[in-house]
């Protein structure tokens, strides 16, 4: 209707359409580029933020939500979100540290262990979203409380000491190789794989197609209910992964793990360039989203500011991030109406 | 005849000195392209109903929309009540007495039926809160002046489409509309609500308010309104008394659209590949049949809501049927998914390309194969080359202006999208090609060039339903024209018999209709052919 009336409207030029798209699609070296920034002003107060110790310490402890962030951002793509993630990691983090205390498994037992606690409750969600049909924040949000009430009952107020696990278990969360954290050579694995799966596959093909225009999917045949279960389920066993990492990083474990977790989760996602109404977006965005959010977090320690800070700072970040992607789509639509009169 | 016609001499107005409540001079608007209307002048009068008529894309919808205030006119001028006045938008058109009923009521359906009568204008009471028992009472009494029963407290949600409208209606009434305008209000109603429906319009009249009646029933503008506007292709055709007109007469001036030069080829037609019979779908089509030849063209014709394209989405498998057969190559076939439907060499072109057709943050490659990616890449992985060697050897076929296949099809123009949205569907080879509107909104080039594709697809053996609301299109492209009216077959002419005429007679019902009309179907046929 008023549409109609706008596209009569002078045409901006396939140069500046061609220069927008490539804002949006360089998300990625955007963060990078305000994190030299932002690096550059906080070393000169905080000169300890340059050394390697701090660098490897930000990125291991970011690595953890980058990886959760993957399978987030998989979700987000198909038009989805899962909250529950938090709940999985803190669920998982609590049966591997608990499995090792009471010697029911091996290490290398408990953390398949803990990949198969995330895969079977990522295709739980995935069942009730793709199957019940029920809105992905919802479903998510009521998994979110079933998860962390499970956890809650199995802990109870046991907490796992850190001399509860296998002797060495968090050794990786403190190794490196070739100066590379392991838990950033994870990340990478992560991403890397993902990224693979989600370009040259048929399903990834399918996971954009049905994020960007699920009437024209449904057409062309797509198994979206297939497409969005599948994404739930690898969102699962993301989190997971992120919750054996958790135990690994820090050693003791209660029922609480991961608490709130899910903020920072969904604001990586978010901030690295996911659309949040699905269809583009990319796993390397979202992981370095998680960094950049790292950093912010580190960045506000080391400058002196409290830490009561973070959480706003968080929001600002993500409400920047999201606004500004909403005006340059919108500039590209405005390019592109030109050419399409109704 | 159009000219005699025009000046024809004036009905005698109640109050011929006082100006008309709406007169149009001169309205023009333009659409990027498109010029949806061009120098329309016509006038509505106190206590007259007035039908507008037209084709589909004849440019109705703009003028009610002009009148609403959702548009402004390029060029023109509106005069109410004999001032000049430019109406800016919607809130601005009813505060100058001028109230549009939707055909798709739009109300609040949460909201009770007293709340969505005064919505925005709730009778207030002390201190300026609402004053809800006053706000039912008016309620009460608007609907009884309209001679309905209603529960004013209830909410909106489940009343039937006529109810809704009634609301609709009561609200104009509520701000004292002088100016009603119907869009086709009886499009969605029984034979009963529509009587109900009349005999309240007819009430309005009695208490002068100018009604404009925008209507594809041809029947029910000779029933209810006292003069008739034609528009065609944007443009004012003739204004008369129904009194004056017969249905043949109406339906000239309605079609007669300029034709395009497209060639159509003739190609030999071979055995019938998809025949449906008594195909069902309860409340959108009923006991739809015929068949269609493989290097066919047949052509489904018939206004917006005739039921065309919910069939070929029932034949493609989006919607269900309820009941009758469809046939492929002779065998039954009943499809659940689109994907089973492609499986079995159908393929469909929707209406929106937009909406429907593309996923428009993909490049053009990645949406030609998207379709076929389990056929093309049974291994789990891609390869960026074969599937941009396939693109390409697809849309090179259709000459498809584009930098290349790894374009974002976003970026390209109008027809060549849907030349895009045409080579992914002939990349799935299909067998059957649903076509659903397939020349909307592209440029006069692009759609010679999609008429001669089409051409050649039927050529090479592929059976094709054109659905098509530009008359001159179906008669040039169908070997046999289909036409639906409100969800039921009601012609089925050859391609040596079809004349405009003809199709705009059983698309209005007229033919099935209005025995009584008869003598002027044969009159059309015989100046139009």
């Amino acid at each position: 209707m008023a549409e109609a009336g706008r596209i009569a409207t002078m045409d901006a030029g396939p140069a500046r359409r061609r220069w927008l798209t490539a804002i949006g699609r360089q998300r990625e070296l955007s963060l990078v580029a305000i994190m030299f920034v932002l690096g550059a002003g906080v070393s000169m107060i905080a000169p300890q933020f340059l050394s390697i110790s701090n660098f490897s310490q930000v990125a291991t402890l970011a690595s953890i939500v980058a990886v959760v962030a993957v399978g987030e951002a998989i979700v987000v793509i198909t038009r989805g979100i899962d909250l529950s993630v938090e709940a999985i990691i803190g669920l998982v983090a609590y049966s591997v540290a608990r499995t090792l205390e009471l010697h029911a498994l091996d290490p290398a037992g408990a953390i398949a262990l803990g990949l198969g606690i995330g895969l079977v409750l990522g295709m739980v969600n995935g069942f009730i979203v793709a199957v019940l049909k029920v809105p992905a924040i919802v479903a998510t949000l009521g998994t979110l409380s079933i998860f962390r009430g499970i956890d809650y009952v199995i802990a109870g107020p046991h907490q796992v000491p850190l001399a509860g696990l296998t002797r060495g278990f968090t050794d990786p969360a403190r190794s490196d190789v070739f100066g590379i954290p392991v838990f950033v050579l994870i990340t990478i694995g992560v991403v890397v794989v993902g990224s693979l799966f989600l370009r040259s596959t048929r399903f990834g093909r399918q996971v954009y197609a049905v994020g960007s225009n699920p009437e024209a999917a449904a057409i062309m045949g797509i198994p979206s209910r297939q497409v969005v279960f599948v994404a739930f389920t690898l969102c699962g066993l993301l989190a997971g992964l992120a919750g054996v990492m958790w135990v690994m990083e820090f050693g003791t474990i209660n029922g609480t793990a991961a608490t709130g977790a899910v903020l920072g989760i969904v604001a990586a996602v978010v901030v690295g360039g996911v659309n949040t109404f699905g269809g583009s977006g990319t796993l390397a965005g979202a992981a370095i989203g998680a960094l950049f959010l790292g950093f912010i977090a580190n960045a506000l320690i080391l400058v002196g500011l409290s830490q009561f800070w973070l959480q706003a700072i968080y929001g600002v970040v993500i409400l920047t991030a999201i606004s500004g992607d909403s005006v340059i789509r919108r500039s590209i639509q405005r390019a592109n109406t030109r050419s399409g009169a109704r | 005849m159009t000219e005699a016609l025009l000046v024809s001499p004036e009905p005698a107005p109640a109050t011929p000195v006082t100006p008309p409540p709406v007169e149009l001079r001169g309205i023009s608007k333009r659409f990027a392209a498109t010029a949806a209307l061009t120098d329309v002048s016509m006038d509505l009068r106190a206590g007259e109903i007035h039908a507008l008529v037209g084709e589909n894309g004849a440019g109705k919808s703009t003028l009610v929309k002009i009148l609403a205030g959702v548009h402004q006119p390029d060029s023109g001028t509106i005069l109410l009540d004999g001032a000049p006045t430019l109406i800016h938008g919607p809130a601005q058109s009813r505060s100058l007495g001028i109230a549009v009923v939707h055909q798709e009521p739009r109300l609040f359906p949460d909201l009770t039926v007293a709340e969505n009568v005064f919505i925005g204008h709730a009778p207030s009471g002390r201190l300026g809160s609402i004053d809800w028992r006053g706000m039912r009472r008016a309620a009460q009494a608007l609907f009884a002046e309209l001679d309905v029963q209603f529960d004013v407290g209830a909410p909106v949600r489940g009343l039937s489409m006529a109810d809704q409208q009634l609301i609709e209606i009561a609200k104009a009434l509520s701000v004292d509309a002088g100016v009603l305008i119907l869009d086709e209000p009886t499009a969605s109603l029984s034979a009963h609500e529509v009587e109900r429906l009349f005999a309240i319009v007819r009430r309005l009249r009695g208490r002068g308010v100018a009604i404009l009646f925008v209507s594809h029933r041809l029947d029910e503008v000779f029933a209810l309104c006292d003069r008739a506007t034609v528009f065609r292709d944007g443009r004012h055709v003739v204004t008369a008394n129904t009194s004056e007109l017969s249905t043949a007469e109406l339906i000239r001036y309605m079609v007669g659209r300029t034709v395009s030069l497209f060639p159509k080829v003739e190609n030999p037609i071979g055995e019938v590949l998809l025949e449906v019979s008594g195909l069902t779908r309860v409340g959108v089509f009923r006991d739809v049949g015929f068949s269609v030849r493989a290097g066919e063209i047949v052509g489904l014709a018939g206004l917006v809501g005739a039921g065309r394209s919910e069939v070929a989405r029932v034949l493609f498998g989006i919607d269900h049927r309820d009941g009758g057969e469809i046939r492929l190559g002779g065998k039954l076939v009943d499809f659940a998914t689109p994907s089973a439907a492609m499986h079995e060499g159908i393929a469909y072109l929707p209406e929106d390309r937009h909406q429907e057709g593309l996923v428009l943050d993909f490049t053009i490659a990645q949406n030609v194969t998207l379709p076929i990616l389990p056929r093309l890449f049974p291994r789990l992985l891609l390869q960026a080359a074969t599937e941009r060697r396939v693109a390409a050897e697809h849309t090179e076929r259709f000459n498809v202006r584009m930098t290349g296949v790894d374009q974002d099809v976003g970026a390209l123009s109008g027809g060549n999208q849907q030349k895009v949205v045409l080579a992914k569907w002939l990349a799935s080879g299909p067998r059957v090609l649903i076509l659903d509107e397939p020349t909307r909104g592209i440029d006069i080039g692009a759609k010679v060039e999609v008429h001669r594709i089409i051409s050649e697809l039927a050529a090479s053996g592929l059976a094709i339903i054109l659905i098509s609301s530009d008359l001159p299109e179906v008669l040039a492209m169908s070997d046999r024209i289909i036409v639906l009216h409100e969800g039921r077959v009601t012609a089925e002419i050859p391609r040596a018999g079809a004349t405009q005429e003809r199709v705009m007679f059983a698309a209005t019902g007229s033919l099935a209709k209005d025995e009584g009309d008869a003598p002027g179907a044969p009159t059309s046929e015989a100046n139009g052919g």
